[in-house]
């Protein structure tokens, strides 16, 4: 390795911040899966027999299932009867704010995350998760005075059956894939939201979501909808402490897009990495898609800059006439991290548009996949899509690599896709460098300035976050 | 300010540079002619300390200082400016960040704090009228689908932005039609004062019918064969370079 490039290395042994644990009682069922299991996590979550009912067909179902291992990854074998399934941090009820531990408030305190709505980020409500409950979610009640309902997915079932009843699944079905069944059965907390028709929700909604307790998987299902013409933001955050072992994040999250709706979904993903060689760090597999109705408008923004294996493809169901999917995506990986995430486009309807904009940045020795599939259906007249895929190299022992495919069953379609694979050359950091900057600080600036396209969708207060995330993910990687 | 004794450096194993001598002082203008391959750029890259190049022999003091210690960024941040040749694009970076992240840098190596946005804004629109930058420019990414004219007018303009003791200006003037120099040349001559230094590397006299230099010297396989004034370069503009490096090789 030249001497520039061994510079960049030493100098991208970025620190995580979030890797504290919270002290605090936690209980927590017996390691293993089996019916009982859910059974169990239905009775704590005071389901009602249908929710229980459906669980049980989804891991019967599971049980039937293969691991798939069609993704650019090496995972080590996953014992799935060594997760805990279920980890509540001890408290009282959820409801009012003295109700709630100290500790608890502290720690989202400390990632940033206050659970008073006084001291809240202007015009952001929260539902906090940690392990396997929803602690808190704020503004309900302003929320409700526009018809809002933003509440955990325990609560929904409880509280709004027929709501649940009717999406649930509808987007992701249990037969989905492996993860998706496991999810299914076991999900445990994640956010419900549902804008009634014509309503613009005034606040950005966002869930936040922290793994806390040791050998436990956090199974977060998260349900959005958006009726007529309605219009919601939201955000996703999550972290984890940092540990030896390696945990288990298998999400689902559904997104119904009804007619003339719209929905923005961004995601900062920064849970635990793992260390510089390797050691620790989350599995995050997840199912993300959005079906869209007639006039419908569903964009997907993430920023993944976490977890040891990531394994995400946020996807848009062109169903109605004239919807549009978007989806922009940085994903970087370090060290030995390793991501293959990217989108589905499924064109449907006639005159459906669809973006997408992704940029992967590979540093250390670890190795960046985009996979994404553009279908058009044989009734798709005048579909559309625009893909640019982008990869951007540091150092010379990662890998980057992109798997797009078309599948166009519709002669009017026209579909483009650009793709472009650089590295930050020496000349690049030589000019920084020769302009006063450290070359920590001009690979962050040029990272995020090729990463500028993506961040831009993010709310402000996200993106400058985004940006400071991708500056100290990077740390130690390059020159 | 500068003082150069026996400097050596070699990209690989070739030996570039091979015992270069040169006193510059405040408020001076020095240009650097030669053949093509006589190590010109080599110079101004090993001053800025562009590690591509090895330094073998020699030493080289800068402000009081031993430059060949000094990091790329310290040898900035201290005041010594290189005008790419080439400058290179950094897409999504805008400008006018790239600047602020700059001049903030040479700010707080100073002991000064860091420029508020109004003061940096100010200190853009000043700076980029010194060589009719369009302001516009300022927004844009660096050098990203900038002109030739364009990315060497901000080459000035970053000169003009960071204020340096020492500008290296690497064959400023190539690729530039009649008023784009024009510009350029005045707006290296508004920026200098009885304070400063330039060295100006070119291979035509023109440039030098603007920036007009106290010393001219020939740089000839990795040394400097012959120094004079101005009316050197006058005489190298019709003569070329083959009396002198006869002279040399005889």
């Amino acid at each position: 390795m030249a001497g520039k490039d061994k510079e960049i290395f030493d100098n991208i042994d970025g620190e995580y911040k979030y890797g504290f644990t919270t002290d605090i009682e936690t209980e927590t069922i017996a390691r293993g899966l089996n019916e009982d299991v859910i059974r169990l996590i239905s009775a704590k979550k005071e389901e009602p027999e249908w929710m229980l009912e459906r669980r049980l067909k989804a891991f019967r179902h599971w049980q039937t299932m293969k691991l798939p291992t069609w993704a650019h990854l090496d995972i080590p074998e996953i014992d799935f009867q060594d997760i805990i399934y279920y980890a509540a941090p001890k408290q009282r009820k959820e409801g009012t704010m003295d109700d709630i531990d100290p500790e608890l408030k502290r720690t989202f305190d400390k990632l940033g995350i206050p659970l008073e709505e006084q001291l809240s980020l202007a015009g952001f409500a929260v539902d906090a998760v940690m392990d396997s409950v929803s602690v808190k979610t704020t503004f309900r009640e302003t929320l409700a005075e526009k018809g809002i309902i933003f509440c955990s997915i325990s609560e929904a079932v409880r509280e709004y059956p027929d709501l649940v009843k009717k999406y649930l699944g509808s987007v992701v079905p249990h037969t989905d894939n492996f993860y998706a069944a496991l999810n299914a059965a076991v999900f445990s907390d994640g956010s419900f939201c549902y804008i009634p028709k014509g309503v613009r929700c005034p606040m950005e909604l966002s869930t936040y979501f922290r793994i806390n307790a040791e050998g436990t998987g956090q199974f977060e299902r998260t349900l959005l909808v958006a009726d007529e013409g309605a219009y919601v933001s939201y955000l996703e955050g999550c972290t984890a402490p940092r540990r030896d072992e390696n945990q288990l994040h298998a999400a689902v999250v559904e997104i119904v897009v009804e007619k003339d709706a719209e929905v923005k979904y961004s995601t900062v993903q920064n849970w635990y990495p793992g260390d510089k060689d390797g050691k620790g760090g989350i599995y995050n597999f997840v199912t993300k898609r959005g079906l869209c109705r007639e006039g419908g408008h569903l964009s997907w923004t993430q920023v993944e800059t976490g977890s040891a294996i990531t394994w995400k493809y946020p996807s848009c169901v062109l169903l109605g006439d004239n919807s549009v999917g978007e989806f922009y995506s940085v994903a970087m990986t370090n060290n030995y991290q390793q991501a293959d995430t990217g989108t589905k486009m499924i064109h449907i309807g006639r005159n459906t548009r669809s973006r997408i904009v992704s940029k992967g940045i590979s540093a250390g020795k670890s190795q960046n996949a985009y996979r994404g599939l553009v279908r058009v259906a044989k009734g798709a007249d005048n579909a559309r899509n625009y893909s640019q895929c982008d990869s951007l190299l540091i150092g010379d022992k990662c890998g980057a690599h992109t798997f797009p495919e078309i599948d166009s069953h519709n002669p009017t379609a026209v579909l483009e896709h650009e793709a472009t694979t650089s590295k930050i050359s020496e000349e690049q950091l030589f000019y920084c460098n020769q302009r006063g900057l450290s070359t920590e600080d001009a690979v962050g600036l040029i990272v995020n300035g090729y990463a500028r396209e993506v961040i831009a969708k993010l709310p402000m207060e996200f993106a400058v976050e985004a940006q400071k995330l991708l500056a100290v993910s990077l740390e130690g990687s390059v020159g | 300010m500068l003082s150069v004794k026996n400097l050596h450096a070699k990209v690989g194993d070739k030996e570039i540079l091979r015992g270069i001598n040169l006193e510059v002082r405040p408020g001076e203008v020095h240009a650097i002619m030669g053949p093509n391959g006589s190590g010109k750029s080599t110079f101004a890259s090993v001053l800025a300390g562009n590690e591509k190049f090895t330094v073998t022999e020699g030493e080289v003091e800068f402000m009081g200082q031993n430059l060949l210690e000094l990091s790329i960024e310290d040898r900035a941040r201290m005041g010594m400016f290189l005008g790419f040749q080439y400058p290179v694009e950094i897409p999504g970076v805008t400008m006018a960040n790239f600047m602020k992240m700059a001049v903030n840098e040479q700010r707080k190596f100073r002991g000064e704090e860091p420029l508020t946005a109004g003061e940096f804004l100010r200190m853009m629109r000043e700076k980029s009228a010194v060589v009719e930058l369009d302001s516009k420019l300022t927004s844009r990414a660096v050098n990203e689908g900038f002109s030739g004219g364009e990315k060497k007018k901000n080459e000035i303009f970053q000169m003009a932005m960071l204020d340096p003791k020492l500008a290296v200006l690497d064959e400023t003037d190539s690729g530039l039609d009649i008023d784009a120099l024009r510009i350029v040349a005045t707006g290296v001559t508004k920026l200098h004062t009885s304070e400063n230094a330039t060295i100006v590397i070119t291979h035509y006299q023109r440039l030098l019918d603007y920036i007009v230099p106290d010393y001219v010297h020939v740089l000839y396989k990795g040394q400097i064969i012959y120094s004079g004034d101005k009316s050197l370069a006058l005489k190298l503009e019709k003569e070329g370079y083959d009396w002198l490096i006869n002279q040399q090789e005889e």
